[in-house]
């Protein structure tokens, strides 16, 4: 029974891997389709039929690209930084549940690959490690342009994990748990969270944008200043993993939103159609991947649409706007949950 | 204010909603999603091919007459013309037995245009006195090095029996000016006429 455990997690160890980088590949792909029919244009569609093979021809451009290692950089930093950026990355699918259990045999196998009890915690801990390695990069790279990114970079991302864990709180103190399973299945029906913590969300879904590093808070990389940011001297498939890493990152926040705030693999009225849990359970892994493109769809939306910030006013509205507001939003929530009696 | 379209710029205290932003953002994606469900200006190239104007002026061709014979006689008239000094020439004497492929007694022995320096005017088809030199819509493609881009008789001169048409760019007065004139050495550039010549 033991071995039988340790296949089934294998396996779904292996798919939520193999699925997030698929997702991150393609997502490249979808990122250059949407910001070209933003704009309208048609973007890459030359490669396969309407481009679809785009992405395989730039990983193997990617590899096949000639490898500059600076003379001057400390080569085992230099390595270790897009390891650790592409290594958080990969980690943070693990908590995540993808949907309810599948029974077969009378055995239950959740679609999760752990269901651990402080899954919002571990969350936030592999991503924080995650800036180690745009510091660490930017750092080794010694280069003024890498160094100023990953300063930034750091920065940044610090002052808004601050802002993003007090939003968490508030949720925390609705739901009373801080494991994702719980809280997905919490939502069920219309529970979603996003209708009781409106503002918390707003919040969250904005520092989920400076934590991916993405536009309108994309300074770390701001071509139009530092070149390319920390990873100006890197190439061939080290840049690669950068790059690679923010798009998992993007698919991870995408699918912790949904979990969070948007009910996860829940849907309102379907269980008045179906009542199979099985294929319950598949239709909830549906609604909860739908969900998550469309967050990537708003991710890029987003991109193609605001302008960046400066960077005082970045610093501004971290400290300034956002902890007062998730503060705020803490003492509503407490207000909230005393006269609601929730 | 000649458009009434300039505003004024006023430094203004922000309202609460201008200063939150977000219904400004709300605004931006609005606008951003209706670009992305209309029509795209692209267009896919190779497989389609935007409309050109009838009177389009593209690579030049030399023409032949009806048996098959150069009209061009050397004159270095179209030379002169040419804003762009991109022609140039070398005359020859046409030798006996040559009558089928050189019209007349004189002809150009070399005959090349710098594709890079022309600006493609039509001023060598109006300077033409034989109306051997016309304008087409052939798009001249690109390559790779400069010497490529100067063409000389082998990819000018048609060929017979393979006319490059230039009809499409004669204006009706012209085309009627040329009917009345009924002269045999002006026919293949007259309007409506099949594209034989």
């Amino acid at each position: 029974m033991v071995s039988g455990y340790l296949i089934y997690k294998a396996i779904i160890v292996v798919i939520v891997f193999l699925v997030g980088l698929g997702i991150a590949a393609y997502s490249t792909y979808a990122e250059r389709k949407v910001a070209a029919f933003l704009q309208d244009r048609l973007g890459p569609n030359k490669a396969g039929p309407y481009g679809l093979l785009q992405p395989i021809a730039d990983g193997v451009k990617m590899f096949m690209k000639e490898e500059i290692i600076p003379d001057v950089s400390n080569k085992f930093l230099f390595i270790l930084g897009p390891s650790i950026a592409m290594l958080t990355a990969c980690m943070t699918g693990a908590v995540i549940p993808w949907s309810t259990p599948l029974v077969i045999n009378g055995v239950s196998y959740p679609l999760q690959i752990t269901d651990i009890n402080i899954g919002i915690l571990y969350v936030f801990g592999v991503v924080s490690i995650g800036v180690y390695g745009i510091m660490i990069g930017g750092w080794a790279s010694n280069n003024k342009f890498s160094l100023l990114g990953a300063l930034r970079a750091s920065a940044q991302m610090i002052s808004y994990e601050i802002a993003m864990g007090l939003s968490i709180i508030a949720l925390v103190m609705l739901t009373g748990t801080i494991s994702l399973q719980e809280i997905a299945a919490q939502q069920s029906g219309w529970h979603w969270n996003v209708f009781y913590q409106p503002l918390g969300f707003i919040i969250f879904i904005t520092c989920a944008f400076a934590e991916c590093n993405r536009t309108p808070f994309d300074l770390p990389e701001c071509e139009t200043e530092l070149v390319g940011g920390y990873h100006t001297e890197y190439s061939s498939m080290k840049l690669g993993f950068y790059l690679f890493a923010e798009y998992i990152n993007m698919f991870i926040s995408a699918a912790i939103i949904s979990t969070l705030y948007f009910g996860g693999y829940n849907m309102p009225l379907i269980g008045r159609f179906v009542t199979d849990p099985n294929i319950l359970s598949i239709l909830g892994l549906v609604f909860f991947f739908g969900k998550i493109f469309f967050f990537i769809f708003f991710f890029m939306w987003i991109r193609w649409t605001v302008p960046r910030f400066r960077y005082d006013q970045l610093m501004h509205l971290g400290w300034r706007i956002f902890i007062p507001l998730s503060i705020l939003n803490i003492v509503l929530t407490g207000l909230g949950i005393l006269v609601f009696n929730k | 204010m000649l458009t009434n379209r300039s505003k004024v710029v006023v430094n203004k205290k922000m309202s609460f909603w201008e200063r939150i932003y977000l219904p400004a953002i709300a605004g931006g994606l609005l606008i951003t999603i209706k670009h992305f469900f209309r029509k795209k200006t692209t267009i896919d190239y190779p497989k389609e091919v935007r409309e050109y104007s009838q009177i389009y002026r593209g690579q030049h061709v030399l023409k032949v007459d009806e048996n098959g014979a150069e009209r061009c006689v050397a004159c270095g008239l179209c030379a002169v013309a040419c804003p762009a000094e991109a022609i140039s020439m070398t005359a020859a004497e046409r030798a006996p037995g040559e009558e089928n492929k050189y019209r007349e007694e004189k002809y150009a022995a070399i005959y090349e245009i710098n594709m890079l320096r022309c600006i493609y005017c039509g001023l060598c088809e109006d300077a033409c006195p034989k109306e051997a030199i016309f304008l087409t819509d052939i798009l001249v493609p690109v390559s790779a090095t400069r010497d490529d881009m100067i063409y000389g008789k082998d990819k000018l001169t048609e060929k017979h029996f393979n006319e490059v048409p230039i009809k499409k760019r004669q204006t009706e007065e012209v085309a009627a000016f040329k009917a009345e004139t009924k002269n045999k050495d002006l026919r293949h550039n007259v309007l409506g006429k099949s594209d034989s010549f």
